[in-house]
């Protein structure tokens, strides 16, 4: 038998060894990915294969298996247990996907036990997490989870008032003279720009004024120059700014270079670009309770209340983080799971790098407002 | 594609017209000619010719009775530019004869009309805040009924006019074509018309001139149970225009319980908004890089 043939037949049987050992004993994320995987699921046994069977359940969007195991289901219908985890409004959380599960035992006794359960979602503009203690009881010859429900509030029906403003633009038409001029792009200015070296490359901090009085679809785009005035690398803001600025309105701006060091950069080169876009004044939202929480986990924390009528189904809270000479030393952001309903706080956490926190004095934050009715 | 055309064309008429030795036709050419209008060449001599003239995307050819009066009609020629008049004998075009006669060549000019008939016309910037000096830019190229430069000199007035009738008006004469100037905006926001105007030409462009920053923001606070209604005076310019509707004001308030801000869209002239009554909070304002007053919020 030549070698090509006993390669092939080695290749050939360690496939179907690996097929078989996949399917006997999967793994934890093969089982998630795999669809149903319902006759893999251990039972419910202890408290934990029993939060493990519930996590595993809504991973895979299977409420009323997750439903029907619960202990307290007589609390809440299927529907409340659904909107609890995917949200009542779209939202972020409608479109996600659990990525994994922790399990942490926080007390334990013969007959009950507490779990805490993190769940790790998955999102197309990152990951959140979301913790619940769970009480675990032993029901005869197995474990059943009570689910603490969190109900989301409903708004009352009702009329709310809102002056409605918004810009419109007509733009040059192609049958116009070509001297007759086009409607000209909002004019921003760079108010602060600031190098930082990390400990993965070099991280450009500013903000960006909007001085028009039309609003503007921003972005900033630099380029970190060497010595000899070659370039060492180009990025743009990406999320990490608010690109639609009305008019006097401030955004912070974080630019990130990996792989470079500060050492390498002689002077940057920095691209403001506008343009002007239809835009609409609403909905306001309010930023209250804000604080500074010091390490360990440093946080800007607070809470949005959206002061108009309308749902807005994705806020993107962007922190500013100043030292106490009032230098521009931090941004840093997050996307809000839940959708804002008028009147109704939500909570957000935008997490501090430790090194950072020590510096941070005061902070300014801002949102932005994504709602289905405009992604339409 | 056209002008290589002409080109060529030109070169192949050159050409004969250095093989041939004039004898016995002749042109009379004018030195210039205005664009579009009726001209006439002289011939001289006797015989048929023919009369080829070439110049800048265009190339004219009139079989000619020499010793008559060749006539253009107007629009004939209409491109401005410098042209060619070939004369060629009906001897000379015969390429089997060696009789090398009735030839002769010249040169005139096509001139633009002096008379405007169409503007082009630069306004910049088409926003701008009141009270800029020399903001505004405005470049004027005079053109002919035939989309000529007139190059020749033309006094261009522009004029930046207020719909309250105020305004500014310069006149300004053109060099090679082109007149431009700079101006002020002025002190009141308003769509400013400016217009440019030569002759009876004139081409009208759209300023509009908007409110500077903010002067002196000031709010006032109305306590309303766990509630304070925060509100603006009338936000102004430093010359009294209204900021307009939609300018961002940002209000923050800074207590032991935190810091609360809201980005507020001015409405009507004013932007108002509420936030929690904390005793002893401070209220600052804020709209762009412009700060507001401070308010502090006693006990109820």
């Amino acid at each position: 038998m030549s070698t090509g043939r006993l390669l092939a037949l080695i290749i050939a049987v360690a496939t179907a060894a690996f097929i078989v050992m996949g399917t006997v004993w999967p793994a934890a994320s093969a089982v998630a990915l795999a669809g149903s995987g319902a006759g893999l699921l251990h039972p419910s046994s202890t408290a934990q294969a029993a939060v493990e069977n519930l996590a595993h359940e809504i991973g895979q969007h299977a409420w009323d298996r997750a439903y029907s195991s619960l202990a307290n289901k007589n609390e809440f219908s299927e529907d409340d247990f659904k909107r609890d985890l995917t949200g009542s409004y779209s939202s972020l959380r409608t479109y996600a996907t659990l990525d994994n599960v922790e399990l942490r035992p926080l007390h334990a006794s013969a007959d009950e036990e507490q779990i805490q359960l993190k769940l790790h979602w998955s999102t197309v503009v990152g990951t959140f997490v979301e913790s619940r203690d769970l009480r675990v009881a032993r029901a005869g010859d197995r474990w059943e989870v009570t689910w603490p429900l969190v109900k989301e509030p409903r708004v009352p029906p009702q009329v709310i008032t809102v002056n409605y403003l918004r810009w419109d633009v007509v733009y040059r038409g192609p049958e116009d003279d070509w001297g007759a001029q086009d409607v000209e792009a909002p004019h921003v200015r760079i108010v602060d720009m600031h190098p930082v070296e990390r400990s993965d490359g070099v991280v450009l901090l500013g903000e960006l004024l909007n001085e028009d009085v039309v609003p503007a679809f921003v972005s900033v785009k630099a380029t970190l120059l060497a010595k000899n005035g070659s370039a060492v690398a180009s990025e743009d803001s990406f999320d990490k700014i608010s690109h639609t600025l009305l008019p006097k309105q401030v955004t912070p701006f974080l630019i990130s270079f990996r792989n470079v060091e500060l050492s390498q950069v002689d002077s940057v080169k920095i691209e403001p670009s506008s343009s002007l876009i239809a835009a609409s004044a609403d909905p306001v939202i309010e930023i209250e309770d804000q604080k500074l929480n010091p390490s360990p986990g440093a946080s800007l924390t607070g809470k949005l209340v959206n002061q108009s009528g309308q749902i807005v189904n994705v806020a993107h809270v962007l922190g500013t983080f100043y030292d106490n000479t009032g230098q521009l030393v931090w941004v840093s952001d997050q996307y809000v799971d839940r959708a804002l309903l008028p009147g109704t706080p939500v909570s957000f956490a935008i997490s501090i790098p430790p090194d950072i926190a020590r510096k941070v004095s005061t902070e300014r934050a801002v949102t932005t407002t994504y709602s289905s009715d405009r992604l339409q | 594609m056209r002008l290589r055309f002409t080109l060529l064309f030109g070169g192949v008429a050159l050409a004969t017209m250095q093989m041939a030795v004039a004898q016995a036709g002749a042109l009379r050419l004018p030195r210039t000619v205005e664009a579009g209008s009726a001209f006439s060449i002289q011939s001289t001599g006797s015989g048929k010719a023919t009369l080829y003239i070439v110049g800048p995307g265009q190339v004219l050819r009139r079989d000619v009775q020499l010793g008559e009066t060749i006539s253009f009609a107007p629009g004939d020629l209409h491109n401005a530019g410098h042209y060619f008049a070939v004369l060629v004998g009906e001897s000379s075009r015969d390429q089997s004869s060696t009789d090398q006669s009735s030839t002769d060549h010249g040169v005139f000019d096509v001139t633009a009309a002096d008379k405007p008939a169409a503007l082009s016309f630069l306004a910049k910037p088409s926003r701008l805040p009141v009270g800029l000096h020399g903001g505004i830019s405005g470049v004027v190229y005079v053109f002919d009924t035939f989309q000529n430069l007139v190059l020749a000199p033309l006094p261009v007035s522009f004029q930046l006019s207020e719909v309250a009738g105020g305004g500014q008006r310069q006149t300004v004469t053109t060099r090679d074509g082109v007149a431009w100037i700079k101006m002020d905006s002025g002190p009141k926001e308003v769509a400013a018309q400016f217009v440019a105007q030569a002759g009876s030409v004139s081409a009208a462009r759209v300023i509009q001139q908007v409110p500077g920053n903010p002067c002196s923001l000031r709010m006032n606070a109305r306590r309303s149970g766990q509630r304070v209604m925060l509100e603006t005076e009338p936000v102004r310019d430093c010359v009294g225009n209204a900021v307009p509707d939609g300018t961002i004001v940002t209000f923050t308030e800074t207590s032991s319980a935190g810091q609360a801000t809201v980005d507020v869209p001015i409405k009507r002239g004013i932007a108002r908004t509420e936030m929690p009554a904390y005793n002893g909070a401070r209220v600052s304002i804020a709209t762009g890089v412009v700060m507001g007053n401070e308010i502090s919020l006693g006990r109820e």
